[in-house]
């Protein structure tokens, strides 16, 4: 069978899959297609939250942006798995207790005012939007390199597929699409993964081995890669990084981005009891802990073998012949995603660090006249099972993993999308009158329009798609999780304050990022290049949403201390949402 | 009544500090001894690198799961204890 046909058939298989568990799963009532029923046990909600959580960024991409930049890009792993210590803590059982079915509606209602909820609807809007735009191309590169489709047909496929089983099922079909989608991802993830930690270390856990022996050297892995690497002028793999305090506000923005991501925080919504909801965040960390301890154990091993590939003799000896290059080399260099080009007509591969100063008169004094090979980080994952000579369906596989990643995180913020409009913005703003069928028509309409935008803007990206980090995490960190975490942990904080807060931790987040990338991203517009010696204190852009974080908290509790404190009804929701039992406690005045 | 708004008030308290408790290991763990405090855990080994290594890419991870369910499960008493579950 051609690997064509292999990748056909895992796809295929796996589309079959989900699109019978929508038929399974329809959504009968609003409560169905906002939280799916609200029965969802919490280990199964666990594995779904993994799933909605870990996009197409995740799988594909964070192995090859931690073996590029090594120990500081362990802020990605950090950030994108302590963020469930605040949701488990600081918000998810209380706005269980709260018992609707979005987060603006919480906010709307805690702080008393349809301005807070429309603020926060838009954040939700914005944010949820970039994110599902790379989620949607994403899904159309993964089509295009294994279905041999045109990117664009590949996205309209998975359009189709996510309308089937989002629209129709809601909240409920995508909550059990996602568990199915876990384990596609989770296997397709590992299996290439514990091979290739056999292979390089005899460890068959992938995280053990990336702190064992290299068996063909009998050094630490690391220690050997910090070795072939520095020799080829790259600073070392497990180097510490000098601006300590912007992976620090880098880290805590990841952190508090995640916990504040509308997308996640609502499917905690989906479990029976309160307790349910703090056992579901720790079974999520679990079921994200697999593919997150696996990734920097891929990100070394995949440079290791990279470097091998190249020079089979170590780099103090002669690179490869350009013709002697292995088949996977080939088959990425038709995608574009792998460059080669002979600087110095020796038809050898020279892999080096160019731009190391202190290299250069090596470099030189090799004959070499630059670095030759240009890898895209993006293919680490999806070559891996090639770079590790893997039978075909294994990469099959990949396929319908790196599929699945992108699909269930792209439903879950579909959703989130959905809900915002046709749960806050139809029922909450414009016609509250409308009756339950009216509204889960609503939400089925919102669902579709919010599908075809996604998807031609998935075709046409914008120029804020590439900035998903900086603009959902930013906001969700800037504005919405402080605004949460007052609005439970303060019975001060008034209506005012918060929509004071949100808007000047929102704007200042902004503004900030918009000086360094652009106005609106708008390529040249940008007062200052974006590089850190602009900086202020060497803050990057990218870590600004803690900094909007703390600015959104202190203006939110000043203008709230010289203003009216909240009535008694709002004090004592708060009240309420602190206890898991339900009403009556305390709140009996 | 105001039995109840003492119980729940105790309650409340008693999970905000097992909340700080719970955050300050947390932030230990990553903040700490991964990014801040590295240099000086520099001296200790850990399979070819050091010990702030382990934390960053793979120790505050399992810290973090730990963190949680001991939350959950602390929790699970509190909520007994003072009456509160449902």
């Amino acid at each position: 069978m051609s690997q064509f046909a292999i990748n056909i058939l895992f796809v295929g298989a796996s589309f079959a899959l989900y699109i019978a568990i929508a038929i399974w799963a329809k959504a009968g009532s609003t409560k169905d297609f906002y939280v799916a029923g609200g029965g969802v046990h919490p280990i199964t909600n666990g594995m779904a939250i993994g799933a909605d959580w870990m996009s197409a960024a995740s799988f594909i991409s964070m192995a090859g942006l931690i073996a590029s930049g090594g120990y500081a890009n362990s802020t990605f792993l950090m950030g994108w798995t302590g963020g469930y210590v605040l949701l488990a803590t600081l918000l998810a059982p209380y706005l269980r207790k709260f018992g609707k079915f979005t987060v603006p509606e919480f906010i709307g209602d805690r702080f008393y005012s349809k301005t807070a909820r429309l603020v926060a609807v838009v954040c939700l809007i914005v944010a949820s939007l970039t994110y599902v735009i790379g989620q949607m191309a994403g899904a159309g590169v993964a089509f295009s390199r294994f279905l041999e489709v045109d990117a664009t047909m590949g996205l309209i496929i998975a359009a189709v597929v996510i309308f089937f089983y989002s629209v129709l099922g809601g909240m409920k079909g995508i909550t059990y699409t996602q568990v199915a989608q876990y384990c596609v991802l989770i296997t397709a993830y590992t299996i290439p993964a514990v091979f290739i930690s056999l292979e390089l270390t005899g460890n068959p856990l992938p995280p053990l081995g990336l702190f064992s022996e290299h068996t063909d050297s009998g050094m630490p892995l690391l220690a050997k890669l910090n070795e072939v690497i520095t020799d080829l002028g790259f600073n070392e793999y497990t180097a510490d990084v000098d601006n300590k305090l912007n992976m620090v506000l880098f880290t805590l923005t990841l952190m508090i981005g995640t916990a504040g991501l509308p997308h996640v925080i609502i499917r905690f919504f989906t479990v029976p009891k309160v307790a349910d909801a703090r056992w579901s965040a720790g079974w999520a960390l679990i079921f994200i802990a697999l593919l997150y301890l696996t990734a920097p154990a891929v990100a070394s091993m995949a440079r290791l073998n990279l470097v091998n590939t190249i020079y089979p003799d170590g780099p103090s000896a002669e690179a490869i012949q350009y013709e002697d290059r292995p088949n996977w080399i080939k088959e990425w260099e038709i995608t574009g995603l792998i460059q080669y080009e002979d600087k110095n007509d020796d038809g050898r591969i020279q892999l080096y660090n160019a731009d190391s100063e202190a290299f250069a008169s090596t470099a030189e004094s090799r004959g070499w006249e630059g670095n030759e090979l240009v890898v895209n980080q993006d293919i680490l994952v999806l070559a891996n099972p090639e770079i590790a000579n893997l039978p075909g369906w294994v990469i099959g596989l990949i396929a319908a993993g790196g599929l699945a990643a992108a699909l269930s995180t792209a439903a879950g913020l579909l959703l989130a999308i959905s809900s915002a409009i046709s749960h806050d913005l139809i029922k909450g703003a414009l016609n509250p009158r409308i009756t339950e069928k009216g509204e889960l028509m609503a939400a089925r309409i919102s669902m579709s329009v919010a599908i075809v935008v996604a998807t031609y803007l998935g075709a046409n990206p914008p120029g804020f798609a590439a900035q998903v980090v900086a603009l959902a995490f930013g906001i969700a960190a800037a504005s919405l999780f402080p605004a949460l975490m007052m609005g439970i942990f303060s019975k001060r904080v008034n209506n005012i304050g918060a929509i004071a807060g949100m808007l000047t931790g929102l704007a200042f987040a902004l503004v900030y990022i918009f000086i360094y990338k652009g106005w609106f991203f708008i390529p040249g517009t940008n007062n200052l290049a974006d590089i850190p010696e602009n900086y202020v204190l060497g803050i990057s852009p990218l870590s600004i949403g803690a900094v909007g974080a703390i600015i959104n908290f202190a203006v939110a509790f000043t203008v709230s201390k010289v203003t009216a404190p909240p009535p008694q009804e709002i004090q004592d929701l708060v009240e309420s949402v602190r206890y898991p039992k339900g009403a009556g406690i305390a709140v009996d005045h | 009544m105001a039995d109840d708004k003492t119980n729940a008030a105790a309650y409340w308290s008693a999970n905000v500090r097992l909340i700080a408790g719970c955050l300050i290991v947390w932030a230990l763990v990553s903040y700490g001894f991964a990014i801040l405090l590295r240099p000086l855990l520099a001296g200790i080994p850990v399979g070819g690198t050091d010990l702030g290594f382990w934390f960053a890419q793979q120790g505050s991870i399992l810290t973090f799961i730990g963190i949680i369910f001991f939350y959950a499960w602390k929790m699970n008493r509190l909520d007994k204890k003072f009456g509160l579950e449902e």
